[in-house]
């Protein structure tokens, strides 16, 4: 196929290159990618369900943009919180005391130069757009047996019309530590933004690594994650993602288990309304024996928006005695929302323990009937059960913090008073 | 208490309640009993507004206030308690969850203060007892995962809880071994006072061993046909409906 210069995409157009010290070669890839590659149509199979055209007509720019405070973001209470308003770090914003044994550094202020990346950059759109400019990063570093006890917090904040923040973090977590990230992602005021991220994590033996990440940005948002993970032996990894607001929103998360007696934990909630459009697109891949992955994600969409789920499993040839569990659930509240749900396995071993399901419905309605004839208004009794859907995924977030504010985001955004 | 004055009520086309009249008042517990399809399970989701149902003629006073102008919640709060023929299981709704909110979206109808914490808790262990309905069980989600005799339980816990002035079982009976019977039994024994009231839908006699009604009422083809003692019960056990069908069918002609 020969793919003509004129595709071009628009929206990196004025866009500078890059002011941190990425690797070379890999900004070269990037261009010849932001060079070569259209904007993905419908046509694209991983786009199908998720039209781009708009992200395509907006000439993003990276400004940098004050807040006045953090509390709003605030998920967690914690003396290590980083904050970055359009991918820019705020000083003045932001904790610095970092736990004993972990390495913080801004990716603005490394003098040595970034590694290669681990992200797929040929055809990739966003993770090239993501490498060519990137405005800002953060790499963490948990030292071999450190046990983190309080969550190392992040925080983006988008401000501005038009702003992309193309971001990075990088997470190593060595050998036999422990640590639990959490992200935040929002926006304070303006049109048509833009949070293009990329995260490159790193497990190594037995680290125990969990990431709490809540998307709440505003309808006007376009939001693009892609995470790549690596896994190596006896690591166990959980990754939760909320998303409770964002216009339109897409998460990549890419878990390569390499090494042996690994455990993988994916867990998303995702509440919409209005004309949101969120799409999760997350694959698996067991490249060896003795490994357990469980993926749990579930839905709640309202109005006229729309959800895609697309979870991929791959058991490779080798990857005998492996333990995958995989479910999507979802709960359309309106007759013009809709769902898009594909779970797909691909086994290439013969002795494995694999299961994926998608489910997709209405609220019972003998069941709201049930709750009034007690005395729940009509309003309580389908907010109790929707909680009690979304619930289960809840029931995944370990830190209290994290689901005290994801409570209090229910409330105001879906008035959930429960 | 309550007063139904010539309910007629249908649904889809079919018409099914073709002028009932029914008078109950405090302290006092009604039996009714009929044929399949006669309108029983009818009678109790008119009452309780479920939407399926259209009323088409007729009226229902419920304490001097138009019942059937009232959303099934508003009916609840004003003290009317349907206990199930089929209760729901409602997975991931925490039993004492939800009725903790209903008892306070009852409370705040009335302009009452919200339950405390405390208070609540006692409240749930006091009246789980009475059904013997196990505090796990009361805690666990809506119905999921119980028996059939544990549902029933669970409907009568709920009655407890919620105090209501009214009180209609649907078929409680139905489906019940003999000890689950007389818990059930027990437990709407218990909960009678000068104050309440309650209808009984049953198709068997059984019950009424148990809870010994002031008035049973058979219920034929959308209308009460015949009203008695407890004995009427016995009666219709010993000699099933056909009497009862032929005995209307002489004051037809």
């Amino acid at each position: 196929m020969t793919v003509i210069a004129e595709n071009k995409v628009n929206f990196t157009k004025a866009l500078a290159p890059t002011a941190l010290s990425v690797n070379k070669s890999d900004v070269e890839k990037a261009n010849c990618t932001l060079e070569n590659t259209p904007l993905p149509t419908s046509r694209t199979e991983d786009w199908k369900y998720t039209r781009l055209v708009k992200i395509g007509k907006v000439e993003f720019q990276n400004t940098e943009a004050t807040i006045a405070s953090v509390n709003p973001y605030t998920i967690v209470d914690s003396m290590c919180t980083f904050v970055f308003v359009n991918g820019h770090f705020s000083k003045e914003l932001s904790s610095r005391e970092i736990p004993q044994g972990v390495t913080l550094e801004l990716l603005s202020d490394t003098s040595t130069g970034l590694a290669p990346t681990t992200l797929k950059l040929e055809n990739e759109l966003f993770n090239a757009t993501n490498t060519a400019h990137l405005t800002g990063g953060v790499s963490i570093n948990i030292a071999a047996k450190t046990v983190v006890e309080k969550p190392i917090q992040i925080i983006h904040v988008l401000k501005g019309d038009h702003v992309i923040s193309n971001f990075k973090t990088i997470i190593n977590a060595e050998k036999f530590s422990k640590a639990c990230i959490v992200q935040g992602f929002f926006s304070e005021n303006g049109e048509s933004n833009f949070c293009n991220n990329t995260s490159e994590i790193s497990l190594e033996e037995n680290a125990f690594l969990t990431v709490d990440k809540i998307q709440y940005e505003s309808e006007q948002t376009f939001h693009v994650s892609t995470e790549e993970v690596q896994q190596a032996k006896d690591s166990n990894f959980t990754i939760n993602t909320f998303t409770l607001n964002g216009g339109l929103v897409r998460n990549n998360l890419h878990i390569n288990v390499n090494g042996q007696n690994c455990e993988s934990h994916l867990n998303g909630a995702y509440l919409l309304k209005n004309k949101q459009h969120v799409d999760n697109h997350t694959i698996v891949d067991h490249k060896v024996p003795n490994c357990e992955s469980f993926e749990l994600y579930k839905g709640v969409i309202d109005d006229n928006s729309t959800a895609v789920f697309n979870g991929k499993v791959f058991v490779r040839k080798d990857a005998q005695k492996i333990n995958a569990f995989q479910s999507n659930g979802n709960v359309l509240l309106s007759d013009n929302a809709a769902i898009n749900s594909k779970p797909e396995l691909e086994i290439y071993a013969d002795d494995v323990k694999c299961s994926h399901g998608s489910t997709t419905g209405q609220l019972d309605e003998e069941a709201v009937f049930y709750l009034r004839a007690r005395g729940l208004s009509e309003k309580s009794a389908r907010h109790l059960m929707v909680s009690a859907f979304v619930g289960e995924v809840l029931e995944k977030v370990e830190n209290e913090q994290v689901l005290e504010f994801i409570h209090g985001i229910l409330k105001k955004r879906f008035d959930w008073n429960l | 208490m309550i007063k139904i004055e010539n309910l007629h009520a249908r649904v889809e086309e079919k018409e099914i309640l073709k002028g009932l009249n029914l008078t109950v008042n405090a302290g006092e517990v009604h039996a009714i009993m009929g044929p399949n399809g006669a309108g029983k399970s009818t009678l109790a989701s008119v009452l309780a507004g479920r939407e399926d149902f259209e009323v088409t003629e007729g009226s229902v006073d419920f304490d001097g206030k138009d019942l059937l102008d009232m959303d099934t919640e508003d009916r609840a709060r004003e003290g009317l308690f349907l206990a199930f023929q089929y209760p729901v299981e409602i997975p991931g709704v925490s039993n004492v969850n939800f009725l903790r909110t209903a008892i306070n979206e009852i409370r705040e109808h009335k302009g009452e203060e919200s339950i405390s914490a405390k208070d609540f808790m006692a409240l749930v262990r006091e009246k789980s007892a009475l059904v013997e309905l196990d505090a796990k069980l009361a805690s666990r989600s809506v119905n999921e995962g119980f028996s059939g005799g544990e549902k029933k339980r669970n409907e009568i816990f709920q009655m407890a809880m919620l105090n209501p002035k009214l009180s209609i079982l649907d078929e409680t009976d139905s489906g019940l071994d003999i000890d689950a019977l007389r818990i059930v039994a027990n437990g709407v024994n218990k909960l009678k006072t000068k104050d309440n009231a309650t209808i009984i839908i049953t198709h068997y006699q059984r019950l009424l061993d148990y809870i010994i009604p002031d008035f049973v009422h058979v219920l034929f083809d959308g209308k009460i046909v015949k009203t008695g003692g407890k004995e009427l019960a016995l009666e219709l056990e010993e000699k099933g409906y056909d009497w009862i069908k032929e005995e209307l069918a002489a004051a037809a002609q």
